[in-house]
């Protein structure tokens, strides 16, 4: 459907590392506007997955498409031009930079000025303007010219979609935006996603059921590479096969 | 709330001010340039080697770029250092004698090396980089011994004739001209390299080095980011070795060999990587120390050498740089 739409679509979706299959034939479609949950258990393939649809791993068959045209022989940095634009499970930022270059770096590549080697830095005063706009909207403003080291792990994880949000996707992946965040800081990233631009399509892998299910419209399941089942949430909380492979899975 | 509403504004303003200064010149800058003035005037018995240290600090620099801010780790620098000197040197042999475009002409042959062999080298990263690089220097190596008709194989290039620049000032037996030649090539590089490091493409090297997936993620093109800067940084490599071809009117195989590029990476490494300045602390204390370790102590200053490296590394973290800019309590951001 959305095939010839807005947004992201697998086709057929496969990838395997000889006999160890991460991706089985995944069709699935993330609509404009979307707020898509993807989880499963530990290994079920999916940040596998976000690695496929970023192009950071190739497919062994099957087709992407963003926007009704076929990526799926993109290189990286040509699908973050088209606005597909991921966040790492794993915070990964210009550590030793401040917070505000963090930013002025992503809006830099995006304005397309980032190679310009005659020009100081400091003088795109575009890029460092809007730079500055995206951590006011995130409310990182106080830490724009502190070194991402000195800031507590949850304003990191903010920093992270600051720098996402700063490349303007149309679809945007979070990899566990809360991983390792301590819950009194959890809120904050929730209250981040939530505040999203609306006509974004956003897809994200979260273990915290709090958040996926506070957040998301629709979710998908995934185990051993495969898609199981996808519905509503509440469709979801009471599909016995869920209960068994995975919320089970936790309670013993 | 109004109140707050401005407040937010001045501290926006004020932060982006600060960060947009960032690539004003500072007065220490000027340091080193008022430092080899006055060496010119307190130690006139020791130009010559003040012009050896003036191009070294240069190939030391060209090195920085691709180590300090593009994390590219090689130990085959030496090569566009001595591509650069086998160029300006031969053409100096064979009749053409003016400096300035025998040393414009060794610099676009090593960044033509640098261009070609970076295509091919930094596809690959980490060891595999090191050893590949170590192997374009090793050929570039074997090939300037095996053309012994064109460059004097392991005997050195002989022969060399230099006109005087523009003209007017002749190359004299005290290093006089050679100290300023050297002094304004340098002068002139690092007027680029610093311009380079401090604009948006710098900084995107700056990234890559900190973070390569992350510039990925933001759709930079990495390589090509690379590749730039390491053809750049050949270039300034390449007129390093033609200053000292020039200077010495001589070229031997050791231009190109592992030791020159070794000591590349330990000077810098004594100065300070990814500053810009650690090639102009780096080169003078290690030649100097040389020098004089050299003399005190004939047998084992290479010894002296080592041990003073240990004592670097160990308690010098960032170099002596590092250690100045931690006691004038500087610079928090490389």
């Amino acid at each position: 459907m959305s095939e010839t739409g807005k947004g992201l679509a697998t086709v057929d979706l496969c990838k395997s590392f000889g006999a160890l299959s991460v991706a089985n034939s995944i069709n699935f479609n993330l609509d404009a506007g979307a707020r898509h949950a993807l989880i499963g258990p530990n290994g079920a393939g999916k940040t596998s997955f976000v690695n496929l649809v970023t192009g950071v791993l190739r497919p062994t068959s099957g087709r992407l498409m963003l926007d009704g045209q076929d990526i799926t022989a993109l290189p990286q940095a040509q699908r973050v031009k088209r606005g597909l634009v991921r966040t790492f499970q794993i915070t990964a930022l210009f550590r030793r930079l401040c917070v505000l270059e963090n930013v002025a770096l992503a809006i830099a590549e995006r304005q397309g000025v980032g190679g310009d080697f005659l020009r100081p830095a400091g003088r795109h005063r575009a890029v460092i303007e809007e730079a500055y706009d995206v951590l006011e909207m995130l409310d990182l403003a106080r830490d724009a010219l502190r070194p991402i080291t000195e800031l507590a792990y949850g304003r990191q994880r903010m920093v992270e979609i600051a720098v996402s949000l700063a490349l303007k996707p149309s679809v945007l992946l979070l990899d566990e935006p809360a991983a390792g965040v301590p819950p009194s800081e959890s809120i904050m990233i929730v209250e981040a996603i939530e505040r999203l631009p609306a006509d974004i399509a956003v897809l994200f892998i979260e273990h915290d059921m709090e958040l996926v299910f506070r957040v998301a419209q629709r979710i998908t399941v995934l185990v051993q590479g495969s898609v199981l089942v996808e519905g509503k949430p509440a469709d979801i909380a009471a599909d016995p096969r869920v209960r068994q492979v995975y919320l089970g899975e936790r309670k013993h | 709330m109004m109140q707050e509403h401005s407040t937010e504004r001045l501290v926006r303003a004020a932060h982006i001010a600060e960060f947009s200064a960032r690539h004003r010149l500072r007065w220490l800058e000027a340091l080193p340039w008022v430092a080899a003035i006055a060496a010119y005037f307190v130690f006139p018995n020791y130009l010559a080697l003040g012009a050896q240290i003036l191009a070294t600090i240069l190939f030391v620099l060209s090195l920085d770029l691709v180590l300090g801010y593009a994390g590219i780790v090689t130990l085959g620098h030496a090569a566009f250092f001595g591509v650069g000197a086998y160029t300006a040197g031969m053409l100096a042999a064979n009749g053409w004698g003016e400096p300035v475009s025998g040393l414009l002409v060794g610099g676009v042959a090593a960044a033509a090396v640098g261009l070609v062999s970076g295509a091919i080298v930094l596809r690959t990263s980490g060891l595999t980089l090191l050893m590949q690089t170590l192997v374009v220097a090793a050929m570039l190596y074997e090939l300037a011994n095996k053309a012994h008709r064109f460059t004097g194989g392991a005997d050195g290039l002989q022969g060399m004739e230099m006109w005087p620049i523009f003209g007017t000032f002749r190359f004299d037996m005290f290093g006089n001209t050679a100290y300023f030649y050297c002094l304004v090539v340098l002068f002139l590089c690092w007027a680029a390299a610093r311009n380079v490091v401090h604009s948006s493409f710098g900084r995107s090297l700056t990234g890559i080095r900190e973070n390569v997936g992350r510039m990925h993620a933001i759709g930079a093109p990495v390589a090509r980011r690379k590749l730039l800067i390491y053809t750049f940084s050949a270039a300034l490599a390449g007129i390093a070795g033609g200053l000292i071809a020039q200077t010495t009117q001589f070229v031997g195989l050791g231009v190109l060999n592992l030791e020159r590029s070794g000591m590349a990476l330990i000077m810098l490494i004594i100065g300070g990587v990814g500053q810009l300045y650690g090639a102009f602390i780096g080169v003078p204390l290690y030649m100097i120390a040389q020098d004089r370790f050299a003399e005190v102590d004939p047998a084992y200053w290479y010894f002296w050498i080592g041990l003073s490296l240990v004592f670097i590394v160990v308690f010098l973290r960032g170099g002596v740089f590092g250690v100045v800019e931690r006691l004038f309590g500087r610079g928090k951001s490389p």
